[in-house]
Formats: C-alpha cells, structure tokens, sequence
C-alpha cells in the first residue's frame, strides 16, 4: 500500500504504480495516511516484541481456528464413533468429540493445526502477561496511557476466556472435568449461584447445551471483543507513540527510533512471520491435548495428576490451598466460602490491583507530567518490589495447583505442601516486596558510587609517599547520563487539617491522610540521583582517576 | 545523527540548569561491518537470499508432504504427516521472518531518527469550539425547555432492553427447575452395576478391600434416562457412587445410619462435595479416598468425614441392602443433595 506516495497535485502520474495510487488517493485520500504513517519512528528494544508476540499468535489463532471451524461440530448430540481411531470404535460420543477425532486423524494437517492452536493459544497469553509485566515495571502505564493499560488489562481477561472457552470445545473427559469444577464454583455464588449454574448449562450439568454455547462465545463473542480492543489499543500506541528507554537524547518530548518503512515494516512483518514458524514447528514437533487418549466425556472416570492450561493453574491452585472449614450454614443457606474465596475473591482481588494499579500510583505520586521516557525499575523500588511480590503470590498459586505432580515427583507428602504453600501464599510476597525493594535500592546505590567514583580499575598505585590507591576510571557522559536522569519522587506531605477553623470536620482529611501514608510507603525510601555539585565534590576530595586508561594516573595529591 | 539541542525534562525545575547534568544527546551511530565493506553487505545480502530459499523450499516441502505422503490414519501415520507438514510449514514461514528481519538489520539504514512528539490532548480553542458546538446542539435540540419529551425519551430507551433481556433470561436456563439438584435416579431396589459395563453387583462377589465405580443398573431405571440417552448424562453425573467392602468392625458408623451399609459394604456418592469432580482414588490400607482435582480426602471409614483439602461436607451415603436375589440395591435415593454446596441446599 505504500508503493508509490499518493499525487496531491495536478501533474498526472505517468508510472503504473503512480497511476494505481492516484486512483485509490483519489477515492479515498490516502496520500495523507501514507505521509502520516509511512516514516513513523519507532523506538528499538527487544522488549517492546513482546506484544507483538501476543499480537501475531492471535492472527495465527484466528487463522488455524478458521480451519478449525471448517471441520468441527459444536453438538453435543450423541453419535457411535466408527473411525481410524481403534480404541474409540463403537464408543458412544457427543459430535464435538467425534468431529475433534475426525479432523485430527481424517483431515490431512488438521492434527498441525489443532497443535498449532492449542500452542498459539498458551503463547498467546503467556505473551500478553509478560508484555504486561514490562509495561507494569518500567511504568509504561503513567500519563498518558492509563487507559491503555486497562484496554490491555482487558485483553488479558478476554484471552483467558477465549482459551477456557476453546478448551473445553472437544468435549473430552478432561475439558469436562473442567467444566463440572465451573459448575461447582458458579454453585458457590450466593443466592444466585443455583441460578447462574443452569443459565450457563441451560438446565442441569452437562446438558446438551454448553459445547454449542461456548462455542458461539470462542469463535464470536470473545474473537470479536479481542479485536475490538486490539484496534483501539494500537490506535492510542500511535496516538501516544511508542515510550522509550532512557538514554541520550531520548526525553518525554521526542521519540528515538527507525522509521515504520521500510526498517520496522520488514523486523516487525518478519516477526509474524518468525512466531507463525515457530508456532507451526511447535505444532508439528511438540504433541498437545491428545484427546483420543481421555476419551469422550463421561462423568465418572478421572485420572490423577491432571492439569489444566497454564493460565488456569492459578485458579487451581487456589481452590486446592482453601482449607474446608470455611463452608457455613447461616440461617438454612448455605456460604461456601471454601468455594467463594479461593475462585472469586482472591483471583477478583488480584485482578482488581492490576487493573487500578496506574491509578494508585498517580494518585499517590501526583504526577501531572506525560512520561514517554520508561523507568528502570530499580528507580522506582516500590512498584518494583510490589510487582515482583504480585508475581510471587501468582507463582505459589500457580505451584499449588500442581502439588499433586509436586508431590509425586519428589516423593513428598501432599498434605505437607499444601500447609507450605498455604503459609507460602501470605509470607512469600511480603518476603518478595522486601527483597526486591532492597535489591533496588542496593543497584541505585551502586548506580551513584559509578556515577561518583567512576568504574573500578583493577591497577593499584603506589603514591610518592607510599600511599596505594586503586585507579578509576570515569563514566563516560551516556553512561553517566543513564544513572543521573531521573526523578526520585519524595512522600506526598499531609496537607489538610481534622478539623476546619470553625470546628467542623475536614471530610477531605481522611482520604487525604490514606495518600499521604500510601505515599509515605511508596516514596519514603528513595535514593536520589546524584547531582552536579556532589559529583564535583567528589571529584575535588578524590583525584584517584584516570581518562581514558592513560598511564599517567598520578594526579597532584593534596 | 547527536541531536545536543535535547535538553532533559524529568529534573526538577527549580534547579538552574548549570547544576544539572546536560543530556550528552543520542549516542554516536556506529557503523555496521557492511556500511563499510562491501564484501560484508554482499555477504548479509546472500544470507537474505538463502533464507527466502530456505521458505520456498519449505512450502515445497510441505507441498510434497500434503500430496506425496501414503494415505494411513493410523496414530503412527497421523504423527509423520504431523511432523512433515509442521516442518514444511515452519520452514516456509520461517525461512521469510528471519530473511525480512536480517535484511532490515543488516542491510536497510540504521541511522536513528529523531521525531518530535506532540502533546494528546486538543488545543484550548478546539476544546472551546467543542464544548460550544455541543452546546449548540442542545440548544437546537431544545431538551432544556422539553422535559417531558426528555423524561419519555430516556424511559423509552431504558426500558426497551428488556424486549431483549426478558426472553433471552427467560429460556437461557430451560426451566430453571433447580430442585433437580436434590434428586437422582436412585430409589428403593435400583440395583447397583458395575461402571461402565452396567452389570448388576451381587455382595458376595464383594471381596472386602475392593473398591467399585457403581451406577444404577439399567433396567431399574426409567427408560428415558438409561444410558444410550441424553438425559443418561445429566443422571449420571449426579447418580456416580463409590462402593467399598472392610472388615464390618473398622467400619465407625452413627446410630441412625447403621443399617445403611451391609456386612461391611458401604456405598457414598463418588461427586465431591467441594465443586463436584469425581472422587476416585481409593487407598485400600486407610479407607482414604481422594479427590484428584483438589485432594479433599474423605475417610471411607468413618462416613466419608473429611480429612484433608478444601471440601467441608463429608460425601453423601447412599443406603443400600441385599434384595432376595443377593444383588446390592439401594434403599431409597440419597437423602441430600449430592456434590458441590449451593445457597438453599438445605432449603
């Protein structure tokens, strides 16, 4: 679409591809499009190809799922499988099973792309989280892009919906299973519970209706709502253009980078290109979600030790460590709270904390600046530490929901892990926020002795008068540049009084104590940059230097 | 390509700038081995072209594959067709991403460029201009002197939703009868069978440490939920019971249950009571049965009473007896409602 630029003025193009632009500019003025678009500058880091990862396995999702379509059948009408598959023959099944066999083992290449979809899928979110991850820790989220983050954030819910949806589409034993643990917690819900559990089934569990639904849900509901949001979250990334690490020359004014055509058209096309191929050798090397060995739903039989997707094992996991005791009978109703916690308010409240995150941390930060320079995460020890404690409490979730294979591995007793990670579950974040906090200031710190006293030399030197000293070498200005550019914030001070002059009561004094104490523990410990005039006084108390590695390093001793 | 003219924003600004350190600019552009040697770029060029080779011959690869390979749907077959086409595809895919990707990295400009970046948010005027075109438009629309008209027009549209919500809730949930959770196939002299093979269980063929998978014999139940059936499932999935035999004085047993069981021989629902998997391992040496989706561990021994794990209640039990013939049958249907807890269970 960019072969020629679009003619605005009267000289009639005379090439063909000239003609061909003037034609389509003049229906549709794309000259301004292509002006507009074609040198965009994007910034280069490899950790801006992680959305990109989530970007294209979702092409390839849509792709292999358009092949998928053409062979499945949402039905959960019974049939007698009679096929290539020996073990199955005369084994009475639901069609979705049936057709999921067919077109595994019948359709040539629809075993690949099944694989290739399933892959994509658990790629798919496993690159929006880590995406979210360096959005999250180099503060990508601040002004202007708080409502990227929550478009962002509600792709990651969408992706997790669109993968339970199409995992249980085959309609085998484990996606079932699946499926009655949903039944089990929707029952939990209080008062409408019972309710919510036949609007999902459309009467009983399993019904004849849940394959044909989810499947509306997989490949339009969700599919659709995804890109939705996909346009609008590429629309703001180009209206804010890309953020940028530090470095010289890189500021909140400007962007640093290579133009959209031809450097970033070929890296980032090729790029699909890169994750199709790795996704499709996936699909064609690594086996995945062999349903012919489960079998068709039935609501008997289970095998131990299985899993589900990645991205449900925190859900798992979290139903595992709720200890039992927890269900109560108040007044003839029944609360499952041993249901409720674990698979709703734990899971809501972690994911209520990554979606208002950026609007915590404005608030306490009160930042009215647009920020296009990312932060390294060690200069914002806080977030960073809360980050990596959210991951922790995420992990041990994650583990919990595979303590049986735990357990089986190593030999140890189940009962044992689950206590552990039950402890685990609260202790290990704090212990996480800590650490990591510390670690953070422990790098700012370092990041000033460089800045300071430049980088460690390895030559000691004897003086004159027999003093030894070890020569340093200075940092030069980018290096330097890196570590002084950036912003400590201090606490937020308690502006508001309990009480007016008059006596009466400050309603903002209470919300305004809260920002100020979140302030305090956001931005009370904070290593500032290193300035000017401390590294001059420095310079001025300790001449032990040297430029550039030059031999002469006995420089005049006060 | 150092643009010294940047001058950082991020510093506090009270401080006079000849105490801050000054951006050094963007970094010096080096130069790529083939910027300068053109052997080197006529090297990066072959490469580029080797890769888009290597594509083609995938896509050919995977042509022959496709079209050259025996037609055999056996596991083993599928498996070679896999692997062949995925090779061929990833090829084909691969050979054009890391081609695209070397020829922009070694071969197309390097140079970094530099772009302004404008503020988001609109120009005070076109705000002012916006906010008086709204204001326009309400005055045209004169809602300000029309409260009526206003009142019935946001009635009108609040209210038409429900000829859309009102049917879809009303038929989502079928008959949104959900006193079926209290009931199951099982009453008074349904024979208890083998699962899957439907073979109705004599308690003499029950040896004691044995553990069976049961379901309600066939022909003790009503034609239209036997298996075969659709409705086979609904009943199944709430109908699954576990059956063990001990030593009749290991068995703890309440008073009002003690002649639920048979010489040793009881039987509970296998539907966990946590969120409702089946409850299938069973360790014969503790009378433990676990639940393998969350590990609830209930005591067979001792009114399947939970010992461990996320479950509160123990497993329903289901009252059985011998009938004239020595099958085990039960004596009536579970007296609870089986599997996960729900808000009026016990309403």
């Amino acid at each position: 679409m960019t072969a020629a630029p679009a003619k605005t003025q009267s000289s009639a193009p005379t090439t063909k591809a000239g003609k061909a632009a003037d034609y389509l500019d003049q229906r549709t003025g794309i000259g301004v499009a292509v002006k507009e678009f074609a040198r965009k500058v994007f910034p280069d880091h490899w950790s801006f190809m992680l959305g990109e990862i989530a970007l294209y396995s979702f092409i390839v999702l849509i792709l292999s799922g358009i092949f998928l379509t053409m062979f499945f059948v949402p039905s959960m009408g019974l049939t007698t499988y009679h096929g290539p598959v020996a073990t199955m023959d005369g084994t009475q099944m639901s069609e979705a099973f049936a057709s999921t066999l067919r077109l595994s083992f019948e359709v040539r290449g629809g075993l690949l792309m099944r694989q290739i979809h399933h892959w994509a899928a658990l790629i798919f979110v496993a690159a929006m989280v880590v995406h979210m991850l360096r959005i999250f820790f180099t503060g990508a989220f601040r002004k202007p892009r708080e409502i990227n983050w929550v478009v962002g954030f509600l792709l990651l819910v969408l992706g997790l919906l669109a993968g339970f949806s199409g995992y249980s589409l085959p309609d085998d034993v484990l996606s079932g299973n699946g499926l009655r643990i949903t039944d089990g917690v929707v029952k939990s819900i209080p008062i409408i519970g019972s309710y919510m559990s036949y609007m999902i089934f459309g009467g009983e569990f399993p019904g004849s209706d849940i394959i044909p639904r989810l499947f509306t849900v997989h490949v339009l509901i969700v599919p659709a709502l995804i890109l939705a949001l996909v346009a609008v979250h590429l629309v703001l990334v180009v209206v804010h253009k890309h953020t940028q690490y530090p470095g010289g020359g890189r500021t909140d004014k400007n962007v640093v980078g290579f133009p959209l055509f031809p450097v970033y058209t070929a890296k980032a096309g090729g790029f699909f290109f890169v994750v199709f191929g790795v996704l499709a050798l996936m699909g064609g090397t690594l086996s995945i979600n062999n349903v012919w060995n489960y079998g068709p739903y039935d609501p008997s039989p289970v095998s131990a030790g299985a899993q589900p997707d990645w991205y449900m094992l925190f859900l798992e996991g979290s139903l595992r460590l709720m200890p039992g005791q927890t269900e109560y009978v108040i007044g003839g109703y029944t609360l499952s709270l041993n249901v409720l916690v674990p698979a709703a308010i734990i899971p809501g409240l972690l994911f209520v904390f990554l979606a208002l995150y950026p609007f915590i941390e404005s608030w306490v930060t009160k930042d009215t600046q647009p920020r296009s320079v990312l932060d390294r995460p060690r200069n914002v020890p806080t977030r960073t530490g809360l980050g990596v404690a959210f991951i922790t409490a995420f992990v041990v979730l994650v583990l919990a929901g595979s303590n049986d294979l735990i357990a089986t591995h190593f030999h140890m007793s189940i009962n044992t892990i689950t206590w552990v990670f039950r402890f685990a579950f609260f202790i290990a974040p704090v212990l996480a926020f800590w650490v990591t906090k510390r670690i953070c200031l422990g790098l700012q710190r370092k990041d000033r002795e460089l800045v300071l006293h430049g980088h460690e030399h390895g030559r000691i030197v004897r003086t004159e008068a027999g003093e030894y000293f070890e020569v340093h070498k200075p940092l030069n200005e980018q290096e330097r540049w890196l570590r002084v550019n950036y912003e400590a914030h201090a606490p937020l001070a308690l502006d508001e009084q309990p009480y007016h002059e008059d006596g009466t009561k400050n309603r903002k004094y209470r919300s305004a104590k809260l920002r100020s104490a979140l302030s305090r523990f956001f931005y009370e410990d904070r290593i500032e940059p290193v300035t000017l005039a401390e590294l001059e006084a420095a310079h001025h108390h300790e001449p032990h230097e040297i430029a550039d590695g030059s031999d002469e390093s006995r420089q005049q001793l006060s | 390509m150092s643009d010294s003219n940047l001058v950082s924003t991020s510093s506090d600004t009270e401080v006079a700038t000849s105490e801050q350190f000054s951006d050094p600019g963007v970094p010096e552009h080096k130069l790529r081995l083939g910027d300068t040697d053109p052997k080197a770029a006529k090297r990066s060029e072959r490469i580029v072209i080797a890769l888009f080779g290597l594509s083609i011959l995938g896509t050919i690869g995977m042509m022959a594959a496709y079209f050259g390979l025996p037609q055999d749907t056996s596991i083993a077959g599928v498996r070679i067709q896999n692997l062949t086409l995925g090779l061929g595809l990833g090829f084909a895919l691969l050979g054009i991403g890391l081609g695209a990707i070397h020829w922009a990295k070694s071969l197309m400009s390097d140079h970094e460029v530099v772009e302004e970046r404008h503020s988001v948010e609109s120009s005070p005027e076109a705000r002012a201009e916006a906010i008086q075109k709204l204001q326009d438009g309400v005055a045209d629309a004169g809602v300000a002197r029309r409260g009526v008209l206003k009142g019935a027009a946001i009635s009108a549209v609040a209210l038409f939703p429900l000829s859309f919500a009102v049917p879809l809730i009303g038929e989502i949930g079928a008959d949104w009868n959900i006193s079926k959770f209290r009931h199951t196939v099982w009453r008074r002299g349904v024979r208890l069978a083998t699962d899957p093979t439907n073979r109705p269980i004599k308690a003499s063929e029950v040896t004691i440490g044995s553990a069976y998978h049961v379901i309600p014999y066939a022909e003790d139940i009503d034609e239209e939920v036997r298996p075969g059936s659709h409705a086979w499932l609904d009943e199944k999935a709430k109908a699954i019971v576990l059956m063990v035999r001990m030593e009749p004085n290991e068995l703890k047993e309440e008073d009002d249950r003690k002649d639920w069981s048979y010489e040793g021989i009881v039987a509970y629902s296998k539907v966990c009571t946590h969120v409702g998997c089946p409850v299938a391992l069973y360790e014969r040496q503790t009378h433990h049965l676990l639940c393998p989706c969350h590990q609830s561990t209930f005591d067979m021994a001792d009114g399947a009473k939970v010992v461990f794990g996320p479950a509160k209640r123990p497993l329903p039990q289901l009252p059985i007896t011998v009938d004239s013939e020595g099958y085990l049958v039960a004596q009536s249907d579970f007296t609870e409602p089986v599997g996960p807890s729900f808000w009026e269970r016990l309403k």
